[in-house]
């Protein structure tokens, strides 16, 4: 290494060859995607008129939901990524009717695909389990619905209040007399649960992309 | 360079010149280390009993998951990083580091904010991509002051007084200067200004790919080819492969990233591209392989006598491991069973504890006596930190290993209707055994690192008993901390 500037450039260009190869060439390739029809009009390839486009826009609550879904670290456990049938068995277990594609996170300011599946994908939640109450039991104490889960508690995204004389919230959890509030006290979730249940059922994989159709309406 | 310029300095004046901020850094390392350890110690006991500490939103799994992590890489890792290729660079140009009070304050406000981010995690604020974890408002700290400390090792480079350069110095200055690059780019295109879409998650998987691999690998690379021909009195066994294989590690390693992506929302291409250079990274790794383990193996009373070699030499054979590991489950029918278990939580702990902290371990047992001149304290405490972590390592790793394969075998399993055969939860439930197994291993670990933190922290008391002592006016006498020096 007697020359410096040619070592330099060495080190340099290396990891400039695999940013542009990687990171630039994926940028170009999908950094300009756009939401789209189910289906491509078969003569003109563009979006179908009048036909709704996807992946539609998220909603107030949800969004903050996925606040508190990043905070909390849910990702370290939880994927958001359906692989097409055939690879693994996520079709199979009922995590995506088709596979998620780069067109359907273009609405998302923070990409959360998960590396780890210590708990199940959750891309397809929101049509796999469309109860709020299951996920606020769920939440509460895992071990409600799912026995022998692994999941911690988010004990603290709920309340345990007295009673107001004569008039429970509306909202108060319906639990197993084992994990119920004391007597004259109630569980109440508070806006944070409410928000990530609401971002929760928000995930769902239940639209087709030109590129990755559902397989019902094929 | 001008052959007038060039005066000798003794291998003493170069200790001399980075004794204090390589100290610094060390106690912050080890700061970290214990710090890290508890953490996932906590984060593995969560994962086999969800009811510990669960009351606490700050004590959740998912934040002290990630909160342990930074702790290993940006607080320990670096932090000996800094010292460890500060110093053999500084040794290998022959050079003094001036200027060792700005390292310090670098050092130190790198440390600050370190300790900001992690905070911040556990507060809540983090950002959930990995090895990015740390809130956005401690960036900027952190780069301003990794230049403050990067910026030594170029420094020493610039002026060095001795022609011939060694491969060592390729790999240190080549990770000081990646390091910064990866850094940036990853804030830019995920934190500040996001790139759309799944582009981030090409991003985030390329940066903490490059993380392991060019920032913490080089270094751990150049500790060990410089420790080993040195401890062992023996010359490299094929050093004429050692540049080339620098190369080819430059090259193919920084393309191999997005293995992790496979089969995910991202173009076919960029996985493929990454799964051939996974394939040729194993060139690197079999040169480096070749020749650490075949010149250490050559003198293996040495290794097995001396405690830097006990610890280098775990360090290189299980980064051979873990090469070669990572380029075959690359393949996209191992990935299939490998990907989202707890198999890749092995590889990261027997790339980054097996291989990268093993080494700075041994460069530590290896650098101390020779920046204070005097020796470690207990020779039985460093025995015992070997014997604990190389075994708790092992147990860990075969755990993770073992449970991740029943686990991603069990997770694809179909019948003959097509239907899965294991139910989510019988998945889970399987996995029990192998991640109790795993906590057993990381007790391990922390027994191992207190016999270490113990040891240093005796070292220190005893210097600092010795620097007061000779402070004190004659009228109170040497009466404590008087230790013979040894040479």
């Amino acid at each position: 290494m007697k020359n410096f500037p040619l070592f330099f450039c060495g080190i340099f260009f290396t990891l400039a060859f695999s940013w542009a190869g990687l990171v630039l060439a994926g940028h170009i390739q999908l950094g300009s995607l756009n939401t789209t029809t189910e289906r491509i009009d078969g003569e003109t390839g563009k979006p179908v008129k009048g036909n709704p486009l996807y992946p539609a826009a998220p909603t107030g609550l949800a969004m903050q939901g996925k606040q508190v879904y990043m905070s909390m670290g849910c990702i370290y456990c939880h994927t958001q990524q359906a692989r097409r049938q055939g690879v693994g068995a996520d079709y199979e277990r009922g995590w995506g009717d088709r596979q998620s594609v780069a067109r359907d996170y273009i609405w998302e300011d923070r990409v959360l695909l998960g590396a780890m599946r210590t708990g199940p994908d959750l891309r397809n939640v929101g049509s796999r389990l469309p109860e709020s109450e299951w996920h606020h039991l769920h939440l509460y104490n895992p071990q409600i619905t799912s026995e022998s889960s692994i999941m911690p508690p988010f004990r603290f995204l709920y309340e345990t209040r007295k009673i107001k004389e004569g008039s429970p919230s509306p909202k108060a959890l319906n639990l197993p007399a084992e994990y119920s509030a004391p007597e004259g006290h109630e569980v109440v979730p508070t806006r944070r649960a409410d928000a990530l249940v609401a971002y929760l059922l928000s995930m769902r994989l239940d639209y087709s992309l030109p590129e990755a159709q559902l397989t019902q309406s094929q | 360079m001008n052959e007038a310029s060039i005066q000798p300095v003794t291998t003493r004046e170069i200790d001399r010149s980075i004794k204090t901020p390589a100290l610094h850094f060390l106690m912050c390392a080890v700061f970290w280390l214990l710090a890290g350890t508890v953490l996932s110690l906590i984060s593995s006991v969560k994962l086999t009993n969800p009811e510990f500490l669960a009351s606490w939103e700050w004590l959740t799994y998912g934040r002290v998951h990630p909160a342990a992590l930074n702790a290993m890489v940006y607080g320990w890792s670096c932090n000996a990083a800094f010292a460890v290729a500060l110093w053999i660079m500084a040794r290998l140009c022959r050079t003094r580091i001036r200027g060792g009070g700005l390292l310090q304050a670098a050092g130190l406000f790198w440390n600050i904010a370190v300790a900001v981010g992690i905070g911040g995690i556990i507060y809540g604020d983090m950002i959930p991509v990995e090895f990015l974890e740390m809130p956005a408002y401690v960036t900027p700290l952190m780069l301003v002051s990794y230049l403050g400390i990067g910026v030594w090792a170029m420094i020493a480079y610039r002026y060095r007084r001795c022609e011939q350069v060694y491969v060592s110095q390729f790999y240190i200055l080549a990770a000081f200067f990646w390091f910064p690059w990866l850094y940036t780019v990853a804030q830019i295109m995920i934190v500040f200004a996001p790139a759309r879409g799944v582009v981030q998650s090409i991003v985030g998987a390329w940066y903490a790919h490059n993380l392991m691999w060019l920032w913490l690998t080089p270094i751990g690379l150049a500790s060990a080819y410089y420790l080993i021909p040195k401890a062992l009195g023996r010359p490299i066994y094929q050093y004429k492969l050692a540049v080339p294989g620098f190369w080819a590690f430059a090259l193919f390693s920084s393309w191999a990233g997005m293995r992790q992506l496979t089969g995910g929302p991202v173009p076919a291409w960029v996985i493929t591209a990454s799964i051939v250079a996974g394939l040729f990274v194993i060139i690197p790794v079999v040169i480096t392989a070749l020749n650490i383990l075949v010149t250490a193996f050559g003198n293996f009373d040495e290794v097995k006598r001396n405690p830097t070699m006990r610890f280098v030499v775990f360090g290189a054979a299980s980064f051979t491991l873990a090469g070669l590991i990572g380029s075959i489950t690359a393949l996209r029918r191992v990935n299939e069973v490998t990907q989202f278990t707890h198999f890749t939580a092995g590889q990261f702990q027997l790339f980054s504890y097996a291989f990268f902290s093993m080494v700075m371990f041994g460069s530590i047992y290896f650098l101390i006596p020779r920046l204070l001149g005097r020796d470690w304290p207990s020779a039985r405490l460093i025995n015992w930190h070997f014997r604990a972590c190389a075994g708790g390592i092992v147990i860990a790793v075969t755990a993770l290993f073992m449970g991740g394969l029943i686990q991603g075998w069990q997770m694809n399993a179909l019948d003959e209707s097509g239907a899965p055969v294991y139910e989510f939860l019988k998945v889970v439930g399987n996995t029990g055994f192998w991640l109790r197994a795993r906590l057993a291993g990381e007790v391990l670990l922390l027994a191992g690192h207190l016999a270490f933190a113990v040891n240093f922290s005796w070292l220190l008391a005893k210097l600092v008993g010795s620097e007061i002592a000779g402070k004190l006016p004659d009228w109170i006498g040497p009466t404590f901390g008087k230790v013979p020096e040894v040479s």
